[in-house]
């Protein structure tokens, strides 16, 4: 088992730097300019100047390689800083810098993501606290009004765009009831009870939406997971035992079958970080997803870059971790 | 009585005239209301999108200022936009944009998924690198990969293809090759079991070659799990052109496609909302619909389900 994490995480490595060289190369073919916001006043020559201040005079792989060490020990070195309130742990010096805003991408990361975290984790819980049980009693009265009407409502959540639902919500519920906000507004601190209302009302929106997204995907596999395993000789041997049914189904199927929904939820979890880039793009959340779309747009490479390549990790290493889930929770499997 | 049915049951089946297997899968299909239903829906659909425009004497960039705005009437079912143009017609040119994106998608990703997974379940010497290559691909951020792909290549494509054409090919080329690594690995899977029936050895032992071997032995029986990818396919195709248009980065704006009207649609969300909601309830509805072929296809195909 130690071995094979080792080999995983060794293998993962060239994957990673493959990705980043290839986003990069990508970038690097880009007609978009990040002096093109500039006034056509400005001289050629300075242009140029502004240019090379940008870092931009150098060969692609100069460029790459140099990136490639502020992303990989200088960046780090503040994030642990920031996290243990350690200065010292920082390395002074160049970081990478966002061409948009001239300040250095890791910080605004570190801005941007407990937005993120908060509407979209928040959602995944919930998704995740909804399609089990829902999951669970679907499979065990399969064909039942519950199965059916479960079954037709998370094909409905599973194939309704987050681009549809999201302004339907809004539709409802913003402009018709005036329940809750459109826009959501980062800038409100939460230190009352008022305002945690407002920061409820103005999250339930985009929360609900991607609630039902994640739901209806998860409850599809625990319903199809639970009906395998509901079927197996080792249940009718808990049930001739004289087992009640809550004992057989909650523990003895639920255990057997949470193994891949396991594993599945596992692998959702970059989706959280990755930040629903629609979702938050209606609701005007402010997030990762938001950020990367505004970065696109304004070509700035550094911070589509790092990004890009921070989304890569955490899919790789999620891939990896809903590996060795499999194999914590299903002693048959034996990675060797 | 009680004796007399199974062995009734058992001469119909004895004398049953041979057919063929894909009458079966259809009375498996047709059992599956949902699929059956969207089967009705779906083409209804693609009815309205390439047949709707003979019918319709509207043309869908046709600006009739004076118009503008209006509300459902009998000239316009759907209503007018802010430019007098008909959504109704709109709704057609953007349905068979969208429609045309998902297929043709679809048919390339799958040409590349089963192209991957037969070539990689087959032949052993390159199964590792085709392998590492899907592990790779599979970790690629998409949704970011495609933006930034649609934002590269827009230029020089449409300078080559025109605009419509060269948007047309590139959004359909980036959803094709960020999209068959799930059918790889279906298609790898089986093959790796096909590959060991008695079957495949005896046509080996008489000398067949492996392209024939492939073609004729393998492919077949790999098709029903690559037609059930292929339907859910199309609605993923679909989405994710739509979640291009709608993040303002797939078709240009006079050029209307279902994600594009409802991303026009969003500003008048307040006057006009049916703007955005009918083409989202048009994306919902094929996508549902898709997704319940599927499902129905995945019943019929499976021979284990299809007995029973």
């Amino acid at each position: 088992m130690f071995n094979y994490t080792l080999r995983r995480l060794l293998l993962a490595i060239p994957t990673l730097l493959f990705i980043a060289l290839a986003i990069f190369l990508l970038l690097e073919l880009s007609p978009g300019d990040p002096m093109a916001d500039m006034p056509l006043t400005i001289p050629p020559e300075v242009r140029e100047q502004m240019r090379l201040a940008l870092g931009l005079g150098e060969a692609w792989y100069i460029r790459f390689f140099k990136w490639l060490y502020l992303f990989s020990v200088v960046e780090p070195s503040h994030v642990l800083a920031n996290m243990t309130g350690l200065d010292w742990l920082a390395i002074e010096g160049q970081r990478i810098i966002s061409f948009q805003t001239r300040s250095p991408v890791g910080d605004i990361i570190a801005q941007r993501l407990p937005q993120t975290l908060w509407v979209v984790g928040l959602s995944y819980i919930f998704g995740i606290m909804v399609a089990v049980p829902i999951g669970i009693y679907s499979a065990y009265r399969q064909y039942s009004w519950f199965d059916q009407a479960g079954t037709f409502i998370s094909m409905v959540g599973f194939s309704l765009p987050t681009f549809f639902t999201g302004p339907l919500l809004m539709l409802i519920f913003s402009i018709w009831l005036g329940w809750f906000p459109i826009i959501y507004d980062t800038t409100l601190v939460v230190d009352s009870w008022y305002d945690f209302g407002l920061q409820l009302r103005q999250m339930a929106m985009p929360v609900f939406v991607l609630t039902l997204y994640n739901a209806a995907q998860i409850t599809r596999f625990m319903r199809a997971s639970m009906l395998d395993n509901l079927t197996q000789d080792y249940v009718r041997t808990a049930r001739s035992k004289g087992m009640t049914e809550k004992v057989v189904v909650l523990v003895h199927v639920l255990r057997n079958s949470m193994i891949p929904v396991i594993t599945v939820i596992a692998l959702g979890i970059p989706t959280i970080f990755t930040g629903a880039i629609i979702t938050e793009q209606i609701f005007r959340v402010n997030g990762l997803g938001a950020l990367l779309i505004t970065a696109i747009y304004a070509s700035d490479i550094p911070m589509v870059l790092t990004l890009s390549v921070v989304f890569a990790i955490l899919i790789v290493l999620f891939n990896l971790i809903a590996d060795l889930l499999y194999a914590v929770f299903d002693p048959r499997i034996r990675y060797d | 009585m009680t004796e007399t049915a199974p062995e009734k049951s058992l001469d119909v089946a004895a004398f049953r005239p041979p057919r063929n297997q894909w009458w079966d899968v259809w009375d498996q299909f047709k059992v599956h209301k949902g699929a059956l239903a969207g089967s009705l829906v779906f083409g209804l659909i693609v009815l309205f999108c390439f047949v709707g425009p003979w019918f319709w004497p509207y043309d869908a960039t046709f600006i009739d200022i004076r118009s503008r705005n209006q509300g459902m009437s009998l000239a316009h079912p759907f209503g007018t936009d802010q430019l007098g143009r008909d959504i109704m017609a709109r709704m057609m040119a953007g349905g068979q944009v969208s429609l045309a994106v998902g297929i043709v998608a679809m048919l390339l990703s799958i040409l590349i998924g089963t192209l991957i997974g037969v070539v990689s379940g087959y032949f052993r010497r390159i199964d590792g690198l085709m392998m590492r290559m899907t592990d790779l691909f599979l970790a690629l951020p998409l949704l970011p990969l495609l933006l930034v792909m649609s934002m590269l290549f827009r230029q020089p494509l449409s300078a080559v293809f025109g605009v419509e054409m060269g948007m047309f090919l590139l959004i359909v080329t980036a959803i094709g090759i960020t999209s068959w690594m799930r059918t790889a690995r279906v298609v790898r899977g089986d093959v790796l079991a096909l590959k060991e029936r008695e079957y495949v050895l005896a046509a080996r032992s008489i000398g067949t070659p492996p392209r024939r071997l492939i073609l004729r032995h393998i492919l077949p029986n790999v098709l029903s799990p690559v037609m059930v990818s292929a339907t859910l396919m199309i609605a993923t195709a679909i989405i994710t052109e739509s979640a291009l248009s709608f993040l303002g980065m797939g078709f240009p704006p006079d050029f209307p496609t279902w994600g594009r009207l409802v991303y026009d649609g969003i500003d008048y969300l307040q006057q006009y909302p049916s703007r955005a909601m009918l083409p989202g309830v048009f994306i919902s509805l094929t996508v549902l619909s898709v997704n319940y072929i599927g499902d129905g296809l995945r019943d019929a195909l499976d021979p284990r389900i299809r007995g029973r």
